[in-house]
């Protein structure tokens, strides 16, 4: 459950990305929040996962106010999250197992555990046989997927996507909204940040539409 | 605690890959720290031979009790159950009539002894204190002083204790040093690890976006300077323990020039554990201050 009321953030030296935003998104929803470059999208990704602060307001996940969660709850907060990001922060250097290792050593499974569970994540997302491959010789849609494998791997109650179809062709684009419907069916909480609506009729999903940092529709009064 | 342990094994596991993975960088840091450590160390020891050397030299220590003219059989007694006593070590009881006996042995002084006309020596203990640390000879003679009967307490120890004082400055000099090394190994460290971090600056913050506590990114730097450190000061021993065999047969026939015997000892398995220890130690704090900075400057 995630609860946003008056949420404002405003940058230093910027006008307001998010202004007075309020909307509630229920456990096992689908949501996708949408508008044009600079509606305040990336922004609210980041007020939910904890990366940013917000200016006023509260926005409360699981029943934790983000605005005043000590420092040191920070890390425990996100791995509620199996987050998506923009620019996918794969490490090139490291293959595609070890990338998907990666948040099960942070919780700190064992090796032989978080081997198993990676290669299943892999399979699900459509990599498997890949894993040995390093990042680089994928192509942008395995790129996503292994991206959200990592996302996924630690069997997280919210997956929160920003842009996750930005610069793929049509057919990888529709791979990964098939893979976020799987996901949603199974009662994961889906999030996805998109300036992209071709999509939306496809998954009917509930509609949270930005613009200019309000919250034209979808949002509670 | 399950995790805990693989947490941590995993820290280890990866702080001794990236060690094996740069192998010429290494070595240079290694070098570095183990120079850093072997010099106080090696100054430490060299002190140590040369404060047991200089005990060896002076023989056993001696103290000398004369007693009154006076004195009769009954306060010789009561001076022997004190010494047996209060004394640790050997002493011998010295009769007047024996010193004078002596004395006449002597080549040229038999017609001088007979000339005299009483006895003009005292009885005397030799005693040998089994604890010859110049401050409590200092003590037992001042103690003896006291003793009834006693004339005269004799302790020739004025060069002993000058040597013991330049020791002593030596030893702090030493750890002055000690000090600003062990800084210099920190620095060292902490320079290694921040070339590290900066090299895996991505990797550390895609890690703390998805959930890794400062533990998690801090532990295997803090074993790779640990590591480092306890490899410098093992170097750092085996440096010094080859040096010291290499000087140990000029030194002996140094010693034995003079007439003394002393065999030059170099680092106990002691010393060499301490020493790893220390560099761990180190190593552990300037990783430790690099990662602290790093996490403090970058808040995600
Ligand atoms: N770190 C930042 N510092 C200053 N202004 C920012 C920052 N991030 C975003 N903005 C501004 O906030 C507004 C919303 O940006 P963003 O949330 O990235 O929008 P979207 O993701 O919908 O394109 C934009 O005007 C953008 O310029
Ligand atoms: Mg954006």
């Amino acid at each position: 459950m995630i609860v946003a009321s008056a949420l404002t953030k405003r940058y230093p030296e910027g006008r307001e990305a998010l202004a007075g935003v309020s909307f509630e998104i229920a456990d096992g929803e689908m949501a996708f929040i949408t508008g044009h470059s600079g509606a305040g999208k990336s922004t609210l990704f980041r007020l939910m996962a904890g990366i940013e602060r917000p200016t006023s307001g509260s926005i409360v996940v699981n029943g934790q106010n983000l605005a005043a969660l000590r420092k040191g709850a920070v890390p425990y907060l996100r791995r509620n999250f199996g987050l998506i990001f923009q620019d996918q922060k794969l490490l090139f250097d490291r293959n595609v197992l070890a990338n998907v290792m990666l948040p099960l050593a942070i919780v700190g499974l064992p090796h032989r555990e978080a081997e198993r569970r990676a290669l299943a994540a892999l399979d699900k997302v459509g990599l498997h046989g890949r894993e040995k491959a390093l990042p680089i010789a994928l192509s942008g849609g395995e790129q996503q997927r292994l991206a959200i494998a990592r996302a996924v791997v630690n069997r997280p109650a919210i997956l929160l996507a920003d842009e996750p179809t930005a610069n793929l062709d049509a057919a990888s684009a529709a791979d990964i909204l098939e893979i976020f419907r799987a996901f949603h069916q199974v009662g994961v909480t889906v999030i996805v940040a998109t300036h992209d609506p071709q999509w939306m009729a496809r998954l009917s999903p509930r509609i949270l539409r930005l613009e200019q940092g309000r919250l034209l529709a979808g949002g509670t009064a | 605690m399950r995790i805990w342990l693989a947490q941590h094994r995993a820290a280890l596991r990866d702080a001794l890959r990236r060690l094996a993975g740069a192998p010429l960088g290494n070595i240079l840091s290694l070098l570095v720290i183990g120079i850093v450590l072997t010099l106080p160390a090696a100054g430490w020891l060299a002190l140590d031979n040369l404060g047991k050397a200089v005990g060896n030299a002076a023989g056993s220590q001696q103290i000398s009790i004369f007693l009154n003219p006076d004195a009769e059989r009954r306060d010789i007694g009561e001076i022997e159950s004190r010494l047996r006593t209060t004394v640790p070590g050997q002493w011998r009881f010295i009769a007047r009539e024996t010193a004078l006996k002596r004395l006449q042995d002597t080549e040229g002084m038999a017609e001088i002894v007979a000339s005299l006309p009483r006895n003009p020596l005292p009885d005397a203990f030799v005693i040998e204190p089994a604890d010859t640390r110049p401050d409590s000879l200092e003590t037992l003679a001042g103690a003896f002083r006291e003793w009834p009967k006693v004339a005269h307490v004799q302790l020739d120890s004025a060069w002993i204790k000058r040597f013991d004082a330049f020791l002593r400055i030596a030893r702090l000099a030493l750890s002055l040093l000690g000090g600003l090394l062990a800084a210099a190994l920190v620095a060292v460290t902490f320079n290694t690890i921040r070339l590290q971090i900066l090299a895996q600056a991505d990797e550390i913050e895609v890690a703390r976006l998805i959930g890794a506590t400062d533990a998690f990114i801090r532990r295997p730097f803090q074993y790779y300077g640990a590591l480092q450190g306890a490899f410098g000061g093992l170097l750092a021993s085996l440096l010094i323990a080859v040096g010291s065999h290499l000087l140990s047969g000029p030194v002996g026939e140094l010693v034995a020039l003079y007439g003394g015997s002393f065999a030059l000892h170099g680092p106990s398995s002691r010393d060499a554990l301490l020493l790893t220890a220390a560099g761990a130690a180190l190593g552990w704090l300037g990783a430790a201050f690099s990662v602290a900075l790093h996490l403090r400057r970058e808040t995600p």
